[in-house]
């Protein structure tokens, strides 16, 4: 479990990125990250690995007191896919990119090399397993920066922007891989400004704007607020539009297209 | 139309590579157009955009064939300055492109290494941050800047060039909703007042099917749809190959499929809302 208590954090320069921030996170519990951009959502997420300390107020991960433990300690529990793929990246072959993290972490070479071929077949870099990462796409730097945090297994992925360059089969599978986390128990953080891939997933969807949460609840429930979508500069999923221009609405909103399918079909026949 | 950019018959393999990252590819862009170039990731788009601004075979080695024509020129054949002149690229994050201590200097930086007169770089800094509506963080140091803020330095940069052809890659991902949209339409913006023309490479097509007059989809090194936005996401290769197509147009697709007559492919929900509502007894 994750809790945030009270916690500010201000820059060296004096900005306030976050004020009086205060948060439990469940294990096992699927959680979405949205506000516009400078909210200070990467901020927060950046307490969770102990990158960044708390300037006022305290955060615990797994009884854990992120200051008074190494980042490297926390890594281990807390693995977080950074929104730009370059700032993660500095091995000559993405193989020993993703053998890297398990090295520094002492996992014993057998069992590197299972998860080495895991991650690769997993994530399709299979054929780029000799290349620099530089000569990657965008789309598939992403994908490593993924397959380097999944391969050491730790119990809360933090994923900062992931659909960003992904196309639609790569979102579909990033979509199964974290129904797969979240099946086995694993503490999945999502910051996204794609909405559409953040309904999709139903989570708890905490909205931040200027440093502070402004709304946290379930997907339905916060995209429903008009005040909150205009103070954070979001847009409402296309399945809650849906619903509000509807002649014959459904009681809730619909939470994918095929739910909606069976809904019209059935309204327009009757 | 005149046809502004044409791709002909074109193929590259790049040096080290088997398999051709562009294979046979024809396409013709038409001035003043907004096309939205489309697919998955490793189909062969940023290859095309690399041949478009010369880097392919400039800086890429590689084997090609067929030619890529920008304006009249062929990219092989001229210089990568002159292509930059006629082929503005914004990259899809700004922090890879805008480097120097201030928004203005950074304006004008390929302008200074073009060797333009003084004032004219100063005349042409003042236009594009005008045009971009950011005249007010002209002395501001790039990272003071919000990331949409910084998107319009990128693009303001790249606009001072007076280019024409204006080429974004994957713009909005990087901007929350409100702030992608803005940009949607500061492009469209751009493209009616400048009649620039505007190829766009995204994932994201609910934003920009709006605004297009063409989507071309890509796949496996190759062409594989070219047509207007409606026509093309209502395709059902477009789920095949994987293009980021709308909600809305899938969700069209799937009651279209079940015999619902809806008319033609909607881009927003509101037009599937009402007309499906024309349906309900």
């Amino acid at each position: 479990m994750i809790k945030i208590e009270s916690v500010t954090f201000k820059h060296q320069n004096g900005t306030v990125a976050l004020q009086n921030v205060s948060l439990e996170i469940r294990t096992g519990e699927a959680t979405a990250i949205v506000g516009e951009n400078g909210a200070g959502k990467t901020t927060l997420v950046k307490h969770l690995n102990g990158l960044i300390k708390p300037t006022e107020g305290k955060v615990t991960v797994f009884d854990l007191d992120t200051k008074q433990t190494t980042v490297a300690q926390l890594a281990r529990k807390v693995g977080v896919v950074f929104q730009n793929p370059d700032h993660q990246l500095f091995s000559e072959t993405v193989s020993d990119e993703i053998a890297f993290g398990l090295r520094n972490f002492g996992f014993p070479e057998s069992v590197i090399k299972k998860r080495l071929e895991w991650a690769l077949e997993f994530f399709g870099l299979t054929e780029y397993r000799d290349s620099s990462p530089m000569m990657l796409s965008g789309g598939e730097k992403k994908r490593l920066c993924l397959a380097i945090v999944l391969a050491w297994d730790p119990e809360v992925i933090v994923l900062d922007e992931p659909t960003v360059g992904q196309d639609l089969v790569q979102k579909e599978k990033l979509r199964e891989v974290i129904k797969m986390l979240l099946l086995r128990g694993k503490t999945v953080i999502l910051v996204s400004h794609d909405m559409e891939f953040v309904w999709s997933l139903q989570p708890r969807v905490i909205v931040m704007a200027k440093g502070r949460v402004v709304a946290d609840g379930a997907a339905a429930e916060v995209f429903s607020r008009p005040e909150v979508v205009g103070e954070a500069n979001l847009m409402k999923p296309q399945l809650l539009e849906l619903s509000v221009h509807l002649k014959n609405p459904p009681q809730k909103p619909f939470a994918d297209i095929y739910e909606a399918r069976q809904w019209l079909v059935s309204s327009v026949s009757r | 139309m005149k046809p502004l950019i044409q791709v002909q018959n074109y193929s590259f393999t790049y040096m080290g590579t088997s398999r051709p990252a562009a294979r046979n590819v024809n396409l013709e862009i038409g001035e003043g157009e907004i096309v939205i170039l489309a697919g998955p990731s490793g189909c062969g788009k940023s290859t095309v955009l690399k041949s478009l601004n010369g880097l392919i075979p400039h800086l890429y080695s590689g084997s090609r064939e067929g030619t890529v024509i920008v304006d009249g020129h062929d990219v092989a054949e001229t210089q990568v300055s002159e292509v930059a002149k006629k082929v503005g690229f914004v990259f899809q994050n700004p922090e890879n492109q805008i480097f120097m201590f201030s928004v203005e200097r950074d304006v004008a930086f390929a302008l200074e290494n073009l060797g333009f007169p003084r004032d004219e770089i100063r005349r042409r800094v003042d236009w594009a941050l005008d045009l971009m509506g950011i005249q007010r963080l002209a002395r501001q140091a790039p990272h003071e800047l919000s990331d949409g803020q910084r998107q319009r330095v990128a693009i303001a940069g790249v606009l001072a060039m007076t280019p024409k052809v204006l080429i974004l890659d994957e713009p909005t991902s990087l901007l929350d909703p409100l702030t992608a949209r803005e940009l949607v339409l500061l492009v469209k913006r751009l493209h009616d007042e400048l009649g620039i023309t505007v190829l766009v490479v995204e994932h994201r097509l609910d934003l920009l099917a709006g605004i297009a007059s063409r989507i071309i989809v890509m796949d496996r090194g190759t062409v594989a749809m070219d047509g207007s936005p409606r026509e093309v996401l209502a395709r059902k290769e477009a789920l095949t190959i994987g293009v980021g197509v709308p909600t809305v147009t899938r969700l069209y697709g799937l009651l279209t499929d079940h015999g619902l007559n809806l008319g033609q492919a909607p881009l927003r929900m509101e037009e599937l809302a009402e007309a499906v509502n024309r349906l309900v007894p």
